[in-house]
């Protein structure tokens, strides 16, 4: 997976991957948003994937997370200790509780709930008090509940929020929402998270402390993430490899040194230098 | 343009500039809207005189009460934004003295609002007695059941009274008061038991199909159910009784357990403590319910039904289980009426009484427990309160007045829930939308 000139059609199967997706393809009518994708996530590896607007970087997400449906190809999902299931064709919640959890580009917070109430919601979902227990209080809804508290202090303790537990959504700082939207995916207990763009709109203080917090995420919690970044001295830090889609295609891949000087890469974000060879120019 | 024509011009133009000002118009709508209300609510002409019903509305003093009405809520809609902020500023007084708000205060509240709510039946006479057991107390029960559906989860629901129907038309027949018998009759409580299960059914038959539908469609599909089952009732005469209702009357509710025998009769009083009982139950556990997993996750779904759904929620189920709950505290309303006033009609459940219910709902404060009860027991007192001075006829022409000045000034209900009102406040201030509703679907998550 070295290699920056190889080509993508001869990726090797990954040994222990954590998701593969397949050559897959995702039209909206006329227009194809992704065309052919193949990529492949090792377990325990941070991917990040880069591509300029409009390069179908939240569709893919969209796709891996159950809210589109390619037409073509397949999705596939490994959790550890459990045959690979497909994605494709799944009710989103069906997919988190499978273990993938994301974030969303522009932030989704319940902005009129707590801190501490979001990420309470998350965990939940993996709890099992019905209506009923929970109308009569029964003793097992209320370990429950405790339990749902104490892991919902550790996570906001985690992203560095537990201070600001009973504030507002809504009212927390920008960084403080993206590091609070992390916490309430990592609530859903996944073993792989996407990331769609944590550092959007985040000052350079903020920036190092996400840098920090996804780190301690893959390292501490064994979670794989899957990043998707405009800032390219995070990824850069942060990826151990980088995925480059342009116009729905996957243009090129491999080590994040390797794909910043790929021309390719640089074609798309720069456009053609204007007398330079049409093709494979060393920039 | 001459010298001559300017001041006539002039003239023209200052009187345009007068009726093209938005107040001046406001005002021309009130008082229109007043003398409508004036003609509407007066007497009626008949045909040797047709012209009477015109002439003692609108050219006697009657005219006058309704013109000043129009105008005080001209002022009321014009001067919004200088008597909101008055209002706003009054309200944060009285949250001070909310007993019920401070978690110390709080308890020993509920106990003396509970004492009151047994001691205060026995000071009525028999007219507010019944009021208070037919018209308030079952009206508490749906208010606070739809509440769950339309406050907790978001979902809008306007055939919310079928369910009630099917509760007391169940009840009839489980004992015995169809013109279709059941294979064994019933004690009236044990047909709680079926009553409230027919109505869950029900209502998941309903939501099962129709909540993957979004708002609009939803709240149309459900108006369509609640026809459905009045004209059932209506029409099916020989399972229902038609038009008169059971040809039976349904029996009270009697106890013979364990050597304790007693009967609910015609008496008021025997049923407003029943009453009372499951009301006050049915708040503790509705109370533990909005405060569990459940609650939040119809919080989550209600403001952000996509991020709900990526954290892992399963929002059709959770809207399904809403409706279900909705659906049987209604059915369980209708067992009490039904077994209280023993002759029920078609004439219970119109579509009327759903939006009566919605009205109560939202006058108290969405997703707010306290606030479904205040708003049952205030717009139900209004009618039998004012009963000298308003025609049962005209009730709901001014429900809709008092209705429209709230929402002008309290969208959040008189007693909102806490969510609710950050909700509102957030969605005015256009950060969230306050209903999964009108939430956008997934052509753009970002």
């Amino acid at each position: 997976m070295s290699a920056v000139a190889e080509p993508l059609a001869a990726q090797t199967p990954i040994a222990d991957p954590i998701v593969t997706v397949d050559h897959i393809t995702l039209r909206f009518g006329g227009v194809t948003s992704l065309s052919d994708v193949t990529l492949q996530q090792a377990r325990g590896e941070i991917l990040a994937v880069i591509g300029p607007n409009g390069a179908g970087k939240t569709s893919l997400f969209n796709s891996i997370t159950g809210v589109y449906t390619p037409q073509e190809g397949s999705i596939l999902f490994y959790p550890a200790g459990a045959p690979s299931t497909s994605v494709l064709g799944r009710k989103v919640h069906r997919v988190n509780k499978l273990g993938i959890a994301r974030t969303f580009q522009n932030i989704r917070l319940f902005s009129a709930l707590t801190a501490f109430e979001n990420v309470k919601i998350g965990i939940e979902s993996r709890q099992h008090t019905g209506p009923v227990g929970a109308m009569l209080r029964l003793p097992y809804m209320r370990r429950e509940e405790r339990e749902g508290d104490r892991r919902a202090t550790e996570l906001l303790d985690f992203v560095g929020l537990r201070a600001r537990a009973n504030e507002l959504a809504a009212s927390l700082p920008y960084g403080a929402q993206r590091r609070l939207e992390i916490a309430r995916a990592l609530g859903t207990q996944p073993q792989l998270l996407l990331l769609d763009e944590p550092a959007a709109g985040t000052n350079p203080v903020e920036k190092q402390e996400l840098e920090a917090l996804i780190r301690h995420i893959n390292a501490e919690m064994g979670i794989s993430i899957l990043l998707i970044e405009h800032d390219m001295r995070l990824v850069m830090s942060v990826a151990t490899r980088v995925v480059v889609l342009n116009f729905g295609k996957v243009i090129a891949e491999g080590r994040p040194t390797d794909v910043q000087r790929n021309p390719a890469v640089v074609e798309a974000y720069l456009g053609k230098p204007p007398d330079a060879p049409a093709e494979g120019g060393e920039s | 343009m001459t010298t001559t024509a300017t001041p006539e011009k002039s003239r023209v133009t200052q009187a345009r500039a007068f009726v093209a000002d938005d107040r001046v118009r406001k005002l021309g709508g009130c008082l229109l809207a007043a003398l409508v209300v004036a003609l509407m609510t007066g007497p009626s002409g008949s045909l040797t005189s047709p012209t009477h019903g015109f002439r003692a509305s609108l050219l006697s003093g009657r005219v006058v009460v309704f013109l000043v009405l129009g105008v005080a809520l001209w002022g009321a809609i014009v001067g919004r934004d200088a008597i909101a902020p008055e209002v706003a500023r009054a309200s944060a007084v009285l949250r001070r003295f909310n007993v019920l708000r401070d978690s110390r205060s709080r308890y020993p509240a509920y106990a003396a609002l509970l004492a009151l709510a047994i001691v205060v039946p026995h000071l009525l006479s028999n007219f507010w007695q019944e009021v208070v057991v037919d018209q308030i107390g079952v009206y508490v029960l749906l208010a606070v059941g739809l509440n769950v559906v339309v406050g907790f989860a978001g979902l809008l629901d306007l055939g919310y009274i079928a369910f009630y129907a099917i509760g007391a038309y169940s009840s009839a027949y489980w004992t015995g008061s169809l013109p279709i018998k059941p294979p064994h009759h019933f004690n009236p409580f044990v047909s709680i038991i079926f009553a409230v299960l027919a109505a869950m059914v029900a209502g998941v038959i309903l939501g099962a199909p129709t909540l993957r539908l979004r708002g609009d469609y939803l709240a149309i599909v459900t108006l369509g159910f609640g026809e459905i089952i009045t004209i059932y009732a209506n029409n099916l005469t020989s399972v229902t009784g038609g038009a008169q209702g059971p040809p039976k009357p349904v029996p009270h509710f009697s106890i013979d357990l364990f050597g304790i025998h007693y009967k609910w009769r015609l008496e008021n009083l025997p049923y407003y403590y029943l009453l009372l009982v499951f009301v006050v139950v049915i708040l503790v556990m509705f109370r533990c319910l909005e405060n569990s997993r459940v609650g939040r996750a119809w919080t989550a779904i209600r403001e952000d039904e996509v991020a709900a759904e990526a954290s892992g929620v399963n929002t059709y189920k959770y809207k399904l289980m809403a409706f279900a709950i909705g659906a049987s505290t209604s059915g369980f309303a209708g067992v009490l009426f039904a077994s209280k006033i023993q002759a029920i009609t078609p004439l219970s459940f119109l579509l009327q009484q759903s939006i009566l219910v919605l009205v109560l709902v939202i006058f108290g404060g969405m997703g707010s427990l306290p606030g479904a009860v205040l708003g049952a027991a205030v717009i139900q007192w209004l009618p039998n309160g004012l009963r000298t001075y308003i025609k049962k006829e005209d009730l709901f022409l001014y429900l809709g007045a008092l209705l429209v000045v709230m929402m002008i000034y309290r969208p959040q209900g008189v007693f909102p829930s806490r969510r609710r009102s950050r909700e509102l406040a957030m969605a005015e201030a256009g950060m969230t939308t306050a209903d999964a509703m009108s939430a956008p679907t997934a052509g753009e998550i970002q």
